[in-house]
């Protein structure tokens, strides 16, 4: 049982982690993080890169759309617009990784400005359509800037490379995709202990009180657009590393939904949330494949059966959590916490 | 106290406002003296708070200026005059609910504070400084002094009313008010709220100096702690004054109780009928 956390000073108490017990869980997570490369086998790593991408992405549109309140279907464009971005210069120019990296966020964000600007006009449903009406648009030029995009057939993307390195593998992948990802987390966990991320929430909470205590709403509307869609080009350049080509197939609005959906699942303005939910939404399917791979013995043609089933029941899971857990994941988590802090008392 | 700003000093000039062809204020003038406290009070309708929304930059008035130490601030969009330290509670309380106290009552600082979005997203040098500052800062001069110090870390929809409006006037509190705008601040509240709120109000007025002006219904609070009163009805300033002599203005009497005359009011509504 955990009575209090005594605090000596306000920095203290200002801190992220304020508890033993929360470090001592970092250090668990970061020991398995750094020992999983080696027990994994190809295709587990794979999986892991992917949910470091998708933690990425899903962490920046929480920002957005979990904590400023204004809904976007639009991430799954804003990452092809960081894809694209890195595709074109590594093809064109041969800048170095992180410097593309950067351009694939900068440009992402400068789109995702142009998108935000009916924001200060429409809110909720309306300015989810709006987003995936920009979305169709960019689609649209990816489609058909044949000179930039290289049209239907796509683009392919040269193997990152770092101090000379050719990141070609997962393992190797690996070890740059989670660090950058974990950074990003960072970033979006320091953001809501500032002035910034305050105003996102009180335009999420009261848009019309939060401008009279002095935060201008366009402002910090088109800034919420920028940060996310900022995450989201780094999330895409990443991804463009990682599978090597970017077409226009990549990134479709599919794409803007699981993103959307792992927040919503993960729980809305909670950083803990948009993790959880990324890696839930990416992991789910697989395990759900092994479930079918396990009975297969015990059912004929069990893959050809099965595998729509995995589809419903992966449908059926986001809905059901949708309905009795409506805050998220995240909520579970912490209420296995408080579970604790009482033990052995009920609460 | 060290965030203590020099008060204040408002005007409302010949202020009119009307939505379509409804008139909510016509042509109305008032001043709020340096470090005193003003009340704006009237019958429902009046357009008293319409008269806080122009102040505060909710609604453009069409005619007239409303000046801060005498620079027209009309055309000043709300947060730049949230900076200038126009600072407002809410009638119907607007904390933000995702947020805990402290939170909400830090936010009331956003227009005076540098931190940028590089500096947030890294939490490095400047940004925890201003943070670490800001919250010692809210710890002693408003939350030690509005006496909510159990309940600072908790998300204000778990609050009683009464504490989410001390809450609110914290909040206002951290905007570092030259002028302190307060919009029906004991509505609701049972007496003992009532009196709390306004030894608050009073409090703030002696330890901090700011200029308050506040709507209020409850005529008890307002004639114990206002220097001056100003009544509204039917959009226009019918009485202004010391709060006693307010109070037997046969204007204001009939404007809250109705004419006693009954040929009078006869006379009126005959009027109305003809000129209908």
């Amino acid at each position: 049982m955990r009575i209090a956390t005594a605090n000596e000073t306000y920095r203290a108490d200002e801190a992220l982690l304020q508890t033993n017990v929360q470090w001592a869980w970092i250090g668990v997570l970061v020991v398995a993080m750094v020992a999983a490369p080696f027990m994994l086998n190809n295709y587990w790593l794979y999986l892991a890169c992917l949910v470091a991408i998708n933690v990425a992405s899903a962490t920046g549109l929480n920002i957005l759309t979990g904590y400023t309140g204004l809904v976007s279907l639009g991430q799954g464009a804003f990452m092809a617009v960081g894809a694209y971005t890195v595709a074109w210069l590594e093809t064109h120019i041969g800048t170095p990784f992180i410097l593309n990296l950067v351009a694939a966020g900068g440009t992402a964000a400068l789109v995702g400005i142009l998108v935000g600007l009916p924001s200060l006009r429409v809110k909720g449903l309306y300015l989810a359509i709006a987003t995936i009406g920009a979305s169709i648009i960019l689609q649209f030029i990816f489609l058909n800037w044949d000179g930039v995009t290289g049209g239907s057939r796509g683009m392919n993307v040269a193997p990152a490379s770092i101090f000379g390195v050719q990141l070609t593998t997962y393992f190797q992948l690996y070890w740059v995709l989670t660090p950058i990802a974990a950074l990003m987390v960072l970033g979006a966990a320091n953001l809501f202990r500032t002035r910034v991320g305050r105003a996102f929430i009180a335009i999420r909470d009261r848009d019309i009180s939060a401008e009279v205590l002095g935060i201008p709403l366009l402002r910090y509307k088109l800034l919420s657009f920028a940060i996310s869609s900022f995450y989201a080009g780094i999330a895409g350049g990443l991804w463009a590393y990682f599978f090597r080509s970017v077409g226009p197939e990549s990134f479709t609005i599919g794409e803007s939904i699981f993103y959307l959906a792992a927040v919503i699942v993960g729980g809305m303005g909670s950083i803990l949330g948009a993790i959880i939910g990324a890696t839930f939404m990416t992991l789910v399917p697989e395990v759900l494949r092994f479930g079918v791979e396990a009975i297969s013995p015990y059912v004929d043609n069990a893959g050809t059966l099965l595998s729509p089933v995995r589809t419903v029941v992966f449908g059926a899971l986001i809905i059901l959590f949708l309905v009795f857990e409506p805050q998220g994941l995240a909520e579970i988590v912490q209420r296995i916490r408080r579970f604790f802090h009482l033990w052995p008392f009920r609460n | 106290m060290t965030n203590m700003e020099k008060p204040a000093r408002l005007d409302v000039e010949g202020l009119s406002l009307s939505f379509g062809g409804l008139k909510a204020i016509s042509d109305v003038s008032f001043s709020v003296e340096p470090g005193s406290i003003t009340a704006l009070i009237g019958p429902n309708g009046a357009g008293k708070t319409s008269m806080f929304n122009c102040i505060s930059g909710f609604y453009k008035p069409q005619q007239g200026a409303i000046r801060c130490d005498g620079k027209d601030v009309s055309r000043l969009h709300p947060p730049q005059r949230a900076k200038m330290g126009f600072a407002r509670t809410f009638q119907n309380i607007a904390l933000f609910r995702g947020m805990t106290v402290l939170d909400n009552i830090k936010l009331g600082r956003h227009a005076h504070m540098k931190t940028n979005l590089l500096q947030a997203l890294t939490y490095f040098g400047p940004a925890a400084r201003e943070e670490v500052e800001l919250r010692a800062e809210v710890e002693r001069d408003i939350i030690d002094f509005l006496e909510i110090n159990h309940i600072r870390h908790m998300p204000v929809g778990a609050l009683s009313y009464g504490l989410q409006k001390r809450v609110e006037l914290a909040r206002a509190l951290a905007m570092k008010p030259r002028i302190l705008l307060l919009d029906e601040p004991v509505a609701g509240m049972n007496r003992e709220e009532t009196e709390d709120m306004a030894r608050f109000i009073l409090d703030v007025k002696e330890e901090w100096g700011t200029t308050i002006l506040m709507v209020e219904h409850d005529m008890g609070m307002v004639m114990d702690i206002s220097d001056h009163v100003v009544v509204l009805n039917f959009g226009q300033v019918i009485a202004s004054g010391l709060p006693h002599e307010v109070q037997q203005d046969p204007q204001v009497v009939a404007a809250y109780l109705g004419s006693g005359d009954p040929a009078a009011l006869m006379k009126r509504l005959a009027g109305e009928a003809g000129m209908a």
